[in-house]
């Protein structure tokens, strides 16, 4: 079988083992959408002014907002904790020793965590434009956010690559995973929204680090004005996507940590 | 070609700990090698190295006429390899996980013959996570299997099987050998490398410490008969050729290189004396024996 063709039955099995795994299953794929009807319903829908000025619908901002949360779910807290299972079953090892080239292993778990994060990017719309009325990008806004969507999923897909290179073992990979990405999807104003009132730290912080952007990227691009759109935020998520890659390529490892 | 794997003053260190102390090894194409050592000799580092999975601090390796350290992908086409552990995703079905393998090859076995072989015919539609650990530990053969290999690695292969699954491996690795198939196999079982392969290496602390044919193992040890006999008189009247016999648990026991002379001088020596030589017996000594006294007694380490 040609390399492409291998690619293609990489992601084919790794859906199938994906979706019989109901943990994946539903972790990856309820959550958001759970959280989107949680945080809409809980905080209504009021209005939020986030700068100056600056006012936005709050339940057409979670759509957005949930929209990343599916994205960094699907790839990069997915792969980091489910990469981390299959390397200490022994998987990734044995896969190492078949003619099958590391490369196309991995892009086969990277494409397919990216097609489900698109799936669910495209399910959030359907329930934000049905439920909440939020409006559906079009003409550049519709490019700026597919773009956004892609890159952001491409670069948390690497990052979660190269974040099983500091989880020990499999045991140890939902807390500390989960202890990276839950403080910043907080500090990105992911689940409650960055405001004009909010303390300067958790600002600064959030600018540091590439999920801020990334939720910036995609609400500019998909909610649309009053907020604005910035090539600069996804230039920042491209590039801790290349960090994130460069870390897994000398770091990543086939073999269980001993 | 007729050498499928040439090995020579092979090392592997770990920091300051040597796993492998320089070792020679010679398999023939179409032969069943086992190297046969306790735990901790150096038998999973010695074939992680023949494997690709390790590189060495010393010596030179040829697998097939590759250096396994470079990790061809034309290397890793002609070989199969079957852990000390088995890793295979839960959720595939056996027959999922055999294609899967077998696509990753230029030609593969067909599917359904490969589950055949291992028995697990019944088991084809069955997810992985639902089958017995002896089960999977099938499957792991089949996968390895499943590409068609000139030359299968098996690593300790029926560590913590019960004596029936045993059975059924040993078959089933019995008859690769039908297939000309070259199978490099560690094991710490002696009764395994004896059924199974036609030359074994008996590895302890690193270094190769006897190797030949499972019959001829450990050379004038090996090569000498041990003949018991019971006497309840006359003991110390004993023929000249069992002077140096010690007395076993009640019973005389010597070792010779020469049985037929022995026993000719001691049952005309009873004859003549109208005494019953009690519980006479003429053993050769069991591989174990060999190996425990080979390895230093640490055999029954697990």
């Amino acid at each position: 079988m040609s390399d492409p063709g291998l690619l293609l039955l990489q992601v084919r099995f790794t859906n199938r083992a994906f979706w019989r795994n109901p943990a994946s299953a539903f972790f990856t794929f309820a959550f958001p959408l759970m959280f989107l009807v949680i945080f809409t319903s809980l905080l209504g829908s009021g209005e939020l002014e986030v700068a100056p000025g600056i006012v936005i619908q709050q339940d057409r901002y979670y759509v957005a907002a949930m929209g990343t949360f599916a994205v960094i779910s699907a790839t990069y807290t997915n792969l980091a904790i489910s990469l981390t299972f299959t390397r200490d079953l022994g998987i990734l090892k044995r896969t190492r020793g078949t003619p099958l080239p590391g490369w196309i292993y991995l892009s086969g778990r990277v494409v397919h965590a990216v097609l489900i994060s698109l799936l669910l990017v495209v399910i959030t719309s359907a329930f934000g434009i049905l439920v909440y009325s939020a409006d559906v990008p079009t003409g550049a806004a519709l490019g700026q956010f597919l773009i956004t969507v892609m890159i952001g999923a491409s670069a948390f897909s690497a990052l979660g690559l190269a974040t099983t290179a500091i989880v020990p073992n499999a045991e140890a990979a939902p807390p500390i995973v989960n202890a990276i990405i839950l403080p910043l999807l907080f500090l990105s104003g992911v689940f409650i929204p960055i405001q004009e009132s909010s303390p300067q730290w958790m600002k600064t912080v959030g600018d540091i680090f590439p999920v801020k952007h990334f939720v910036e990227a995609t609400m500019g691009s998909f909610y649309g004005a009053p907020l604005s759109f910035d090539w600069f935020d996804v230039a920042i998520v491209a590039a801790w996507g290349v960090a994130g890659l460069l870390l897994a390529i000398f770091f990543f490892s086939w073999e269980p940590r001993k | 070609m007729t050498v499928a794997i040439e090995v020579k003053g092979l090392h592997k260190s770990y920091g300051s700990v040597e796993a492998v102390a320089g070792i020679d090894l010679t398999v023939e194409v179409g032969e069943v090698f086992a190297l046969l050592g306790p735990n901790g000799a150096g038998k999973t580092t010695t074939v992680e190295i023949l494997e690709g999975y390790r590189e060495r601090s010393a010596g030179d390796v040829s697998v097939l006429g590759y250096d396994p350290a470079k990790r061809e992908r034309a290397f890793r086409r002609r070989i199969g390899i079957v852990l000390q552990s088995t890793g295979i995703d839960p959720y595939l079905t056996v027959r999922e996980t055999v294609a899967l393998y077998a696509a990753y090859y230029p030609a593969p076995r067909d599917v359904d013959e490969v589950i055949e072989v291992v028995g697990l015919t019944e088991k084809r539609d069955v997810r992985v996570i639902k089958l017995s650990g002896g089960q999977q530990r099938r499957l792991d053969v089949a996968i390895a299997l499943a590409g068609d290999p000139e030359l299968l690695f098996l690593d300790e292969p029926t560590t913590g099987f019960d004596p029936g699954a045993r059975r059924n491996a040993w078959e089933i690795v019995r008859n690769l050998t039908a297939l000309r198939k070259t199978v490099f196999l560690t094991t710490h079982y002696m009764d395994e490398a004896q059924h199974l392969a036609s030359r074994v290496a008996v590895i302890a602390r690193g270094k190769i410490v006897a190797e030949g044919p499972p019959s001829t193992l450990g050379g004038r040890a090996a090569a000498a008969t041990i003949v018991r006999f019971g006497v309840s008189e006359h003991a110390d009247e004993l023929p000249e050729v069992a002077r140096d016999a010690r007395r076993v648990a009640g019973r005389m026991e010597l070792s010779t290189t020469e049985p037929t002379h022995v026993l000719h001088e001691l049952t005309s020596w009873a004859v003549t004396r109208g005494i019953e030589l009690d519980a006479l017996e003429v053993v050769r000594p069991s591989l174990e024996d060999v190996y425990l006294e080979l390895t230093g007694g640490e055999a029954g380490a697990v």
